[in-house]
This record gives C-alpha cells, structure tokens and sequence, in this order.
C-alpha cells in the first residue's frame, strides 16, 4: 500500500469536534461530511484536497467524541491518511474501522513543513518527505489490516469474507 | 497463586471467562449493555442492516436513546430520531428512549436502574465511561463496534493499565467532584490518561455523593482515558439497590493490584476549578480567573445536570436575578430530574432568576441546539468539552466549571464565586 500527497499541518490534540463539528452530525452521509472536514481549523480545507493528500498532526489526534463521522469525513475529503505522534484511543480504532490508515512515528511534525510531498509506505511503515528527502519510520500496517483498509473497512472486510465462504460451499 | 488484579482488571476477567488478565492482552468479552444515541447508532444500524444478521443478540441489552439533537432540531435529525424508532419496533428493543421518555443517557441509564456494578457497557458515545462511578467497565466505542456488538453481544478489548488517584484532604467550600476532575486533568493533560484505565480513590471518594462520582467517571474520557472507575461502597449500593432489575458483582481492587502509576492529590487546596478555551487541561482556580465577562451560563450535560447540580445551582442563585443580557439555560437531564426539580421548587427558582429552562437534551453541549453561540460570545457551562466551535460559532468561547460556579456567574455576568453573592 502507497499513498503519495502534500502534507497538511495542524497542532495537537486535534479534536473530532474540529474534525467534523457536531452542527453536521444530523447526516451521516460522507460526501456532505467531507464538506465540513476540519472546517473550524481551516475553512479552506476541504476545497483544497487532493486525493491522497495527509494530515500531519501533534500528538492526541482525534481526542473527543466516539463519533465514527470523523475518520469517515477524512476519508470522504480525499485524506489518504494521517500521522501523528499519537491518537486518542476511540479515533484510532474507529479509524481503521473505517478503512482510512493512520500511522504513529513521534518525530513527524519537525520532518515535515506545510506543503511537503509525502511518500508513505503501509508494507514497511517507511515515509519519505520528497521534498526535503527526509525519511522516517513508522509501524507496518499488517497485512490483513491493509485488506481491510483495501475493502472499505471493517465492515465491508467482514461481508466479503463471508460472501467468499458462502460462494465456494457444496 | 491468581494475580492480584484492579477491579477493571477483575471485570474483563470475569466477562471473559477467565481467572485473570493482565495489561496488553487481548479479550474477547461478553457485553451486559450496548448503547447508542440519535447521532452514532443510526450509523450503527445502516451497518446492522447491511450485515443481514437478522435479529439482535438481546432485546434487553441493548439501549438506543434519542437524546443529542432531540426534540428533533431539524429534519435531517428527525429522519435519525426515526431510524431508532423503526428499529426499535422492528427488533422489539426494550429500552428505545424518545419523546417524554428520554433523557440524557449517561443520567437516564443508570436512574433506570439498566447499568450496574460490575458489569461492561459499551457505548457509540465518548461518555459512556460515565458508568466507571458505579465500578462498571464502560468504555466509549464507533458505532460499527456498536454493530457488531448488537449482534454478538460481545466485543473484544486490550486490557488497558491502570492509574490510581488518590483524594486526600478536606474538601473546600463549594468544591465538589467536577473541580477534582478538572483539576486532576489540569495537572496530567487531556492526553495524560491515553488508553489507560483511570481508578478514582481515597478518603475523598469514599465519602463523595454519588452524583460527583459520576461526574468525575463522566470526565475520564477528557484526559483520554479508556475507562474511570470507582470500587463499589455502601454509597454506591444505595444508590444502585433500589433500581436494580437484575443480579450484579460488586469487584474491587486488590490491596497488591499492579498500577502504571499512583498520584495522590491533597484536596484541601483545591478551589473550584474553571477550564479555559479550548481544551479541558485549561484550568484555574477561581481565585486566579480574573474578569470574564459572559453572554451565556449552560446548567446541565451528562456532566452535571443531575438532581443535586440543579440543588446548588438552585440554592446559590436563590433570590437573585441573571445579570443584564446574559442567558442562563437549565437543562434537567431526564424526565426523572425535571419531576423532582419541579416538586423541590427549582424550577420556580430558575424561572424568577430569569432563566430559561429547557427539555432534557444534550443539545447546546455539543452546539447541536437550544443555546448555541454567535461568533465572539462567551460561555460557561457545566458540560465537558471546551473545544473550538463546540458550543457554536468556531469564534465562540466555552469555559467549563461547577454547577455553584456556573449559578454565581450567571447572576455577576462574569465567571466569579458564589461567595462573591453573600
């Protein structure tokens, strides 16, 4: 898994509140919450994404709220991930629940300005910034975990896996 | 010889089937309640649908509560409010709350008697870890865990490492279980508790009401933590023994239990605590607030809109008025709390200070409605979170305090004491 984008900065303890604002949460719909991703950070944002672009963030990304929107208004937005020296718990999970990859790597946000291309490597966990060819190293995403971002999520995984053991029955 | 275990340790263990479990494994856990409200669980359901399971693992265990946006702020929130209702129908879920029925659901669950000690609840909703106070697991989860819980009846966890707090000392005046908890995060950070089992402890536990444990458990999530809890005592099964439908486990921790960390803090020089904008971490006594004019005070939330918030709020604003173009919003949290605010006389008092007193919702806590604030305001509010833009405008101020605090303020038109009225 390869995703290539510019770097998007934001500061610490990024909250879901900033993510997607709760004045959206009466849709769960993704193209109207990808509208408002980090709106209340950047109103710009969401116009300003390329497919594959990455949040680079300070520590505690996604603190707040268990709102699945989150991850979901990311992914929606055209976020090919995001990296952080660290997530909130329920954002982490529900990230790659939701099929969008995250990677922690502790020295990110001095290695990377606003604008930076990024090159991320999900098989060895290798980011490389082109710009300033600077690389660092973050966890893998496993295999089976890069199937479920691959499929959509987790949910999306889990269907698949049970349409393929029902198709190959007697 | 078993492990000597903390009591969240105890009740993973114990829903896992096993005689002990240690930080870092993997469990796999049977649920006792899964909730979701009118924001996460209509997500949840879109996902159960497409899963074609069919039917739901217990009818019983399962509570769905229309509580964020209701009554219905607007279309697109009443077509969510109808997802649960149609659900609800459909699968017989017993406890579907809506209407004259519902209410905050971190107040309205346990009032009703349907989370008890000792048992693990997840919930589509960061505040779920509000049930730690009753010495429950609960833990806020997405709402595709919420899915694939309402199937299953279970879910699976890493067993999270334990940090003890312990509460010494007398406490001051007017200082009550939410300034403990905002203190507690001023000090370790919002990020100070991350994927750690928080235990509230100590002389000052013991003898809190039950209201401010809740309180501090609700806060857990603030300083990022996965769970906050407090060990069952006679506080806890008095207030559990009379609406309780079914059996439950008391668990505590064991004298020799292992802790990442144990801090201790002495109370008695804690003063009522204010968080600035814009995070929880924010914090100050309110001695060292300094002049903080506002346009809004909030009385009620998960947080504190319980029946002896609304007592204190009620006894310090008692015989005054709001101040000039300021608005003070009452939320009682459930129908329960609204009943005994109106026969205590509460609700007169508010009324006659000028305030205005709303239905029970979460509404203005997360800037979903019924008091949301225009670029350059300022709140204080007795909620959790004081995120940008979470009240409103993303150019609005929310600080956070105690209900006392927030009563005082409301009438001074600057974040102040209630000493300051006396």
């Amino acid at each position: 898994m390869k995703i290539k984008g510019r770097a998007w900065k934001f500061g610490e303890n990024i909250d879901t509140d900033v993510i997607i604002p709760a004045r959206y949460l009466n849709t769960s719909d993704p193209a109207e919450l990808a509208k408002h991703c980090m709106e209340d950070a950047d109103p710009d944002l969401a116009a300003k994404i390329a497919a594959g672009d990455v949040i680079v963030a300070g520590r505690n990304f996604g603190c707040g709220s268990s709102r699945e929107h989150a991850p979901i208004a990311l992914k929606a937005a055209g976020i090919g991930c995001v990296i952080a020296p660290t997530f909130a718990r329920i954002f982490y999970r529900n990230a790659f629940n939701m099929g969008l990859p995250i990677f922690e790597c502790s020295d990110i946000e001095d290695a990377v300005s606003q604008g930076d291309v990024l090159e991320i490597d999900g098989d060895t966990g290798e980011i490389s910034n082109l710009t300033t060819g600077r690389r660092l190293k973050a966890q893998p995403i496993p295999a089976f975990m890069q199937e479920l971002i691959a499929d959509g999520g987790l949910i999306p995984h889990v269907l698949k896996k049970f349409e393929k053991s029902s198709s190959c029955g007697s | 010889m078993k492990r000597a275990m903390t009591i969240a340790e105890k009740i993973l263990a114990a829903h896992a089937g096993m005689e002990s479990v240690e930080p870092g494994q993997l469990v796999e856990v049977t649920v006792d309640l899964a909730l979701g409200n009118d924001i996460t669980a209509p997500l949840a359901i879109k996902t159960f649908r497409k899963a074609g399971i069919g039917s739901v693992f217990d009818k019983d265990r399962i509570a769905l509560v229309a509580d964020h946006f209701t009554p219905n702020k607007d279309i697109k929130s009443a077509e969510q409010a109808k997802v649960l209702r149609d659900f609800s129908c459909e699968h017989g879920i017993v406890h579907h709350y809506d209407g004259g029925e519902t209410g905050v659901e971190h107040v309205l669950l346990p009032e009703k008697g349907l989370v008890l000690p000792g048992d693990v609840v997840i919930g589509a909703d960061s505040h779920t870890c509000t049930y730690g106070a009753m010495g429950a697991f609960a833990t806020g989860v997405g709402s595709t865990d919420l899915a694939a819980t309402m199937m299953t009846g279970k879910t699976w966890f890493k067993v999270p490492r334990s940090k003890k707090f312990v509460y010494t000392g007398e406490l001051l005046p007017w200082v009550g279980g939410k300034d403990l908890i905002l203190y507690t995060i001023g000090k370790i950070g919002v990020d100070g508790a991350l994927y750690i089992a928080m235990e509230f402890t100590g002389p000052v536990i013991d003898s809190l009401p039950m209201a401010d444990r809740f309180t501090m458990s609700n806060m857990a999530i603030e300083a990022g933590g996965k769970a906050g809890l407090i060990s069952p005592d006679q506080i806890t099964l008095d207030y559990v023994r009379p609406r309780a439908g079914r059996d439950f486990t008391v668990f505590a921790s064991d004298e020799s239990a292992d802790y990442a960390d144990v801090t201790e803090f002495d109370c008695s020089t804690i003063e009522p605590q204010v968080a600035f904008p814009h995070l929880p971490e924010n914090t100050r006594g309110i001695s060292e607030v300094g002049d903080i004019p506002l346009d809004q005070v909030v009385i009620g939330s998960c947080t504190n809109g319980r029946i002896e918030d609304l007592a204190l709020a009620a006894e310090v604003i008692a015989g005054y008025r709001v101040a000039e173009n300021l608005r003070l919003i009452v939320l009682p949290t459930t129908p329960g709390v609204y009943a005994e605010a109106m026969e205590r006389g509460y609700l007169k008092t508010f009324l006659e200070s000028g305030a205005v007193i709303g239905p029970p919702t979460c509404g203005p806590c997360l800037g979903g409605h019924m008091g949301i604030l225009a670029k350059g305001e300022r709140a204080l509010a007795t909620t959790n979170r004081n995120f940008v833009g979470r009240m409103g405008h993303p150019e609005s101020e929310v600080y956070l305090s105690n209900p006392a605090v927030a009563a005082a303020s409301a009438v001074l038109g600057r974040i102040g004491s209630p000493d300051e009225l006396r």
